[in-house]
């Protein structure tokens, strides 16, 4: 067989418009496109988890002073919030089984759905941030944790410098968990534009999956701060 | 067909190299060839600012005074040599540009799995490059490569925060590599190659990838809490303000020692190919070095608190991190001992790429040797922050990684420019690199035994440690000759070089087995195995007829 009917036959082939020229097939470019999706998470998990471990070494250290910075957030903003995550997990199953089944509308509409969710977290988040904004309890050369009683002891005050440990840990987690929010949005609207464009057939959906798979992990992300910084030795 | 054959001006194959011209063509490519060369110069690069760094720390340890530079300055010196070295040369050096040509012509794929992101993963690097360019031009960095608080955080009044953010990004595109090799590995594999048939070069980059992946995430938060901490003054890592410097040690080491497995692993899996080759053997033992590149990986994370033993941990934790480090040592020698039995009865071809190899394994184990004099409790605490941790980890990742690195340079130098290099000189520098080596950094052993500090500008109360440190700054010159000679000579074989064949060393591995340089989808068609890895006696059995065996 010579070169040029090797070459000939290559291109022959019957393909998939949306499968890449260096895979064999299309499982094996879905195969390839959520594996990656996962090792991107696991680096994720990574990234967040030093963040938890050092929220944890302090939380234990400073038990009493974070419970009081703890305290002075509101954890019915922060319920709220994990309700509405919640929520945005799910339209983003039904967006995907939409894609599944073919039903276009119920893709497009679940996909706008979670993007709205998605809003009203960075929203409620907002409202969150400009509280301690007003209350001096962001880090830096304003902030002011005064005579604020440890629950349980109210004979004793917080210390003001342990507190703003646990603003700045509050201040980085959350943000960089709202910097992964934004980051879904831009990435959400990709898909909501790509699904528009009609890409997306039952044989093909791997960006609505592995997209899907970042959101759910962000969700997961909230699952874990919400009790970690709010819902810990809290007292009414 | 025939008509092509017969012409006396053969043309010239098309090739990855010659399929387009132009710089856009080259800037904006997927194919993962041509992001290794991307990746080779801008590596190159940077070693040789590293090294320009290290040169002036040498001529400054000439003499006992500090007369070359300021105090001030030869911490910076120190400190960007090692940002230099370790974050912009080390850590991408052989995955980035060996691992990046071979890893999908090896698996017999076409491409890695996201060809975009590898490009992406250039980009990011080149961007954390010039921030840190930028950083060094405007005045530097002084905390020295580690970055410890609360110095790093509330009194260096260096640029701290743009080496963080460099480093930072750049971290992001050593993770995207990691992550593309794994996926690579796991999906891409040509029909019949097993995880079994591997070439131990591609286990020894799934475990670098492992460590890429999961390590550096937690350095690029760690940056962002340093950075953060000194931008706002948050106290996270100050002590004056409730924080603990040594949760910064933890963070930090908990990816800077598996970082120092980054380096090393690739370099292992090249030595691995290399002997294999120039021994003409069936390696020995392949599933004991494909596992033990894993448990490294696994054991890597396990040892970081062995930085920290006169730090102020607990007597108990230094203890176990003590044991723990002892036994990342025990894959480390398997490997050793599996590479001197594929020697032993082989038909060793002294190339300069086994020169290497060999270069390899000694230096390798002697810094690993004196690694576990520092594992040892008594012994650290003796030689912490001396001139015997220098020798030690130079030994390891010059000694180790760099010599891997060159040694797969030679050896795929063929494939990656479809010229030869100059075998005499390559063996000459070879040999020049070896010696330039030992006298530049076995008399640091001695100095740090005899209790030279590092990262000291000025030793002119210990006069005595002179002798030494010339001998030390002489060899650094013999050094610096030897990584000049392969860059000027391979820029040589690139115009003037012979063409070299499809297989010049007779190598086993589907990389050999396309033309030199490969096509951009790398094979005609795609390969399928059936055979394997380093089938030396099946290669070498058509020869055996001829050969007469004498005595």
């Amino acid at each position: 067989m010579s070169d040029s009917t090797v070459v000939g036959l290559h291109h022959e082939e019957q393909h998939h418009p949306e499968l890449l020229h260096h895979f064999a097939e299309p499982q094996q470019q879905r195969d390839a496109a959520s594996l990656g999706m996962w090792i991107f998470l696991a680096t994720e998990v990574m990234f967040f988890g030093g963040l938890f471990c050092a929220y944890l070494i302090y939380r234990r250290l400073y038990f009493g002073d974070f419970g009081a910075a703890s305290s002075s957030i509101k954890a019915g903003l922060g319920a709220a919030n994990t309700a509405v995550l919640i929520c945005s997990s799910l339209t983003v199953v039904l967006a995907i089984w939409g894609a599944q089944i073919g039903r276009r509308s119920l893709m497009i509409g679940s996909l706008v759905l979670t993007m709205l969710f998605g809003l009203t977290f960075l929203g409620i988040k907002g409202v969150e941030y400009k509280e301690k904004f007003d209350e001096h309890h962001v880090p830096g050369a304003s902030f002011s944790f005064d005579h604020v009683p440890i629950p349980g002891h109210p004979d004793q005050y917080a210390n003001p410098r342990h507190a703003q440990i646990f603003f700045s840990l509050y201040f980085i987690m959350t943000g960089l968990h709202a910097l992964h929010m934004i980051i879904g949005l831009g990435l959400f609207a990709w898909l909501l534009f790509m699904a528009r464009k009609g890409r997306f057939t039952p044989e093909y959906y791997t960006p609505l999956d592995v997209g899907g798979l970042y959101w759910h992990f962000v969700d997961i992300v909230w699952i874990y701060l919400f009790p970690l910084l709010y819902l810990i030795d809290r007292h009414p | 067909m025939s008509m092509a054959t017969t012409t006396v001006q053969p043309v010239e194959r098309e090739n990855y190299l010659n399929k387009e011209y132009g710089v856009g063509s080259w800037l904006l490519t997927t194919d993962h060839k041509r992001i290794a060369l991307l990746y080779l110069i801008s590596i190159t690069f940077f070693f040789f600012i590293g090294g320009f760094f290290a040169l002036l720390i040498r001529l400054e340890l000439l003499t006992p005074a500090s007369d070359l530079v300021q105090p001030d300055t030869y911490n910076k010196l120190f400190t960007m040599h090692g940002q230099v070295m370790v974050f912009f040369f080390l850590i991408p050096s052989i995955p980035a540009v060996l691992g990046n040509f071979l890893v999908p012509l090896m698996i017999g794929a076409k491409d890695l799995a996201f060809p975009r992101v590898n490009l992406l993963s250039w980009y990011l690097y080149i961007i954390g490059g010039v921030m840190m360019l930028h950083c060094m031009l405007t005045g530097g960095v002084d905390t020295g490569w580690t970055f410890y608080t609360p110095f790093s955080t509330a009194f260096s009044n260096t640029k701290v925060i743009e080496a963080g953010l460099a480093i930072f990004v750049a971290g992001f595109s050593s993770i995207l590599t990691g992550l593309n090799f794994v996926v690579t590995i796991h999906r891409m594999r040509a029909p019949g190659m097993t995880w079994s048939r591997l070439p131990l070069f591609i286990w020894a980059h799934y475990a670098t990838s492992i460590i890429q992946i999961l390590g550096t995430p937690v350095i690029a938060i760690t940056l962002v809490l340093v950075v953060a901490e000194r931008a706002l003054h948050l106290g996270i890592f100050d002590p004056k303000l409730g924080g603990d410097p040594l949760l910064f040690q933890h963070l930090f080491w908990f990816y800077s020692h598996p970082a120092v497995y980054i380096m090393i692993l690739p370099s292992m899996g090249v030595v691995t190919e290399i002997i294999a080759c120039f021994a003409r053997k069936r390696i020995f033992g392949y599933s004991f070095i494909a596992l033990s590149s894993i448990a490294i990986a696994v054991f890597g994370f396990l040892v970081w608190a062995h930085h920290m033993f006169v730090a102020g941990i607990s007597v108990y934790a230094a203890l176990v991190f003590s044991l723990l480090s002892y036994a990342v040592a025990v894959p480390s020698a398997v490997k050793v001992f599996n590479w001197t039995a594929t020697l032993y009865k082989g038909s060793i071809h002294y190339d300069a790429p086994m020169l290497y190899a060999f270069g390899f394994i000694g230096l390798f184990t002697m810094g690993g040797l004196t690694g576990l004099f520092l594992a040892a409790l008594g012994i650290d605490v003796h030689v912490t922050d001396t001139y015997f941790v220098i020798a030690h980890f130079h030994y390891i990742m010059v000694g180790g990684a760099l010599m891997g690195y060159l040694g797969g340079m030679h050896f795929w130098w063929p494939k990656i420019s479809g010229k030869l290099y100059p075998e005499g000189w390559a063996r000459l520098a070879a040999l020049i690199v070896f010696i330039g080596f030992n006298l530049t950094f076995f008399p640091q052993f001695v100095l740090g035994y005899l209790g030279m500090p590092r990262r000291y500008a000025d030793y002119s109360h210990m006069p005595e440690f002179q002798v030494l440190n010339v001998l030390s700054t002489a060899g650094a010159t013999v050094l610096g000759v030897g990584y000049l000679l392969p860059m000027l000579y391979f820029l040589w074989s690139m115009r003037y070089g012979k063409p070299a064949p499809d297989n010049p060393w007779n190598a086993a591995g589907l990389e050999w087995m396309t033309s030199s340089p490969p096509t951009t989808f790398n094979f005609e068609k795609e390969p399928i195995v059936t055979w394997e890895a380093y089938n030396y006696d099946e290669l070498d059995r058509a020869h055996k007829e001829e050969v007469k065996v004498v005595g």
